[in-house]
């Protein structure tokens, strides 16, 4: 591994970060291949070997079903949030295709409130090298965050 | 301003003699929210606990809770399931801190007083005093018998691999508490086949519990403020559907048939239907209906005061719902699936618990609108709700353009709180 590939891959993490606090929901699917996994799932499920997911998707075009979800039918709170993201750990490199993990914590800020945090965990991930660049191929969101406050409105 | 009414009232008041007008304070006062632990939780009612397939062998354990008291229900070495209260006989220490695991017996780390699986006192460190230089120091009085200190013991109930307690020994059986109408509901899902538990959800609901219990005797409402259900025809206004309760107004179920799914006509002709509504992956409605449902596509069933039952399509779940204080609840969702499931099945429901839990499709919403509710009632307790779609009487409908489930939970509970 290069350093303009860590550098590439730390890049990934920081733009799906920005992308997905910045209110473009648009955005947040191009950052996967077509079929792609994407998992929020609570700590306990995933330590446990249960298999529900607080939400799981199996393709882009899911993805892209919530996103329609999220603007057009969830009615919610409105409200901003703020990842922030550690430095990935590359934990297998292959030429195009990499498994690496990051921390995360979200804070959620709602309209006349205060900040608080919202979804903390881990990010285990596979990335693979493609003509656009990398993208995600699996994206799971393993949450510590015991009560959700509320809801999940939004993508982490 | 009149001097009739102050906002905040020091008695509860309706404003008619039935239950279609309810008090905002029902939600807010702390005195009524004791008085509604001591008479539903912890009297006279069953509460659900969990389910067997949660603790399959012996010494499995799950804490839970009861109202607002920690309880562990644990698998007993004859294969029974016995429910304890998590304090400590000695100093009340809430000892048990893992959420599930499995023990031979229960220690509190605090004076090692130990417990069997039933709850039985079986040790305590000194009991007959600490020997040194051929004197005994210390110890308990002669007159201390363990069997006098064992942990709170609960009644415990199984039915269909589903369990209930009550700290209340006298109270009536499972099945007169949920009483002949409603049990065919129950029985329709736990028929006897095993569980397989598929999973937690959990979230913190800033409102009254009884919100919860509204929301799952609210038929009005998925077809409105649920865009999926209208556009995808799993619940609506048009839908085939009976609302059903059973004789104390207390317990309910929710019974729809799918309809036409797209274009919904005139009787759905409202805002948040979207007309062009597709799905880039239809795989997250791919419903196989089961022969088990035998005609229904969803039934919604409350178990008053604690437990929804959920079957939506190939979705089911239980739905725990633990009151803390007036003003917030937490809300755990189990999501499970039965043994003899395909793979494929298993996948089915999988991906369509999508659409529920703290960030589901149809169910996220449903927490969000509990919120700004009891943001209202905390601001003005001296007003009240309005409950009066389809009359103002409490009975089975074979329609759902009613609100008669709420007003038969607010009989029943008029009642018992003598209020």
């Amino acid at each position: 591994m290069e350093f303009r590939d860590y550098y590439a891959l730390s890049q990934l993490y920081t733009e799906y970060a920005l992308a997905i606090d910045s209110g473009n929901w648009d955005d947040w699917p191009e950052f996967f291949i077509d079929e792609c996994i994407y998992r929020l799932q609570p700590r306990e499920n995933y330590e446990r070997g249960f298999p529900l997911a607080t939400l799981a998707f199996e393709s882009k075009a899911m993805l892209k079903d919530r996103v329609y979800g999220v603007r057009e039918t969830l009615f919610h709170d409105p409200y901003y949030q703020r990842h922030v993201v550690s430095a990935p750990a590359v934990r297998k490199w292959q030429k195009d295709r990499i498994e690496s993990e990051a921390n995360y914590a979200v804070f959620r800020t709602k309209l006349s409130e205060p900040s608080i945090v919202y979804n903390v965990g881990r990010y285990i991930d596979v990335v693979v090298r493609t003509s656009e660049g990398l993208k995600f191929a699996s994206r799971e969101c393993i949450y510590d965050t015991e009560m959700i406050p509320n809801s999940i409105i939004y993508p982490i | 301003m009149s001097d009739e009414q102050p906002i905040f009232p020091e008695e509860l008041t309706w404003e008619r003699p039935d239950s279609s007008r309810i008090p905002f304070m029902v939600y807010t006062d702390e005195e009524l929210h004791k008085k509604e632990l001591e008479r539903f939780f912890y009297r006279n009612h069953w509460n659900y606990v969990g389910l067997e397939a949660e603790i399959p062998n012996a010494g499995d354990f799950k804490r839970t809770v009861v109202g607002e008291r920690s309880v562990i229900m644990v698998r007993d070495d004859d294969g029974s399931i016995n429910v304890i209260e998590n304090v400590c006989a000695h100093r009340g220490m809430r000892f048990c801190r893992a959420r599930h695991g499995n023990r031979p017996d229960f220690v509190c780390p605090y004076h090692q007083w130990s417990y069997s699986r039933k709850g039985d006192l079986q040790g305590v460190p000194f009991r007959r005093g600490v020997k040194r230089d051929g004197k005994v120091e210390g110890g308990m009085p002669k007159d201390f018998k363990p069997a006098d200190h064992n942990l709170t013991k609960l009644k415990v109930a199984t039915r269909g691999g589903v369990v209930f307690a009550s700290f209340d020994h006298d109270v009536e059986s499972l099945e007169d508490y949920i009483g002949p109408k409603i049990l065919a509901y129950f029985d329709r899902i736990f028929d006897g086949r095993e569980l397989t538990i598929l999973g937690y959800n959990r979230q913190r609901i800033p409102g009254n519990w009884k919100l919860m219990q509204e929301n799952i005797k609210d038929p009005y409402h998925p077809g409105l403020l649920h865009t999926w259900f209208v556009t995808f025809g799993l619940w609506r206004a048009d839908n085939k559907s009976e609302m059903k309760i059973d004789d104390h107004g207390r317990h309910a179920a929710m019974i729809s048939t799918r309809g036409a799914a797209g274009k919904a006509g005139e009787v759905t002709d409202v805002s948040s239907f979207k007309d062009g509504m597709t799905l880039h992956d239809p795989r997250l409605v791919d419903i196989v209906p089961e022969d088990w449902w035998n005609g229904p596509t969803a039934v919604m069933t409350t178990i008053f005061p604690n437990v929804i039952l959920q079957q939506q399509v190939n979705s089911v779940s239980t739905r725990h719902i633990q009151p803390r204080g007036h003003g917030e609840f937490d809300f755990v969702w189990t999501h499970f699936g039965f043994a003899d499931d395909s793979a494929d099945m298993t996948r089915r429901r999988l991906r369509q618990a999508n659409l529920f839990g703290p960030a589901g499709f149809v169910s996220a919403d449903d927490g969000e609108v509990i919120e700004f509710s009891q943001e209202s009632f905390d601001s003005n307790p001296s007003h009240r709700t309005l409950v009066e779609l389809g009359g103002r009487e409490v009975g089975d409908t074979d329609h759902m353009v009613t609100e008669t489930l709420i007003r038969g939970m607010y009989r029943y509970w008029r009642k018992v709180m003598e209020v």
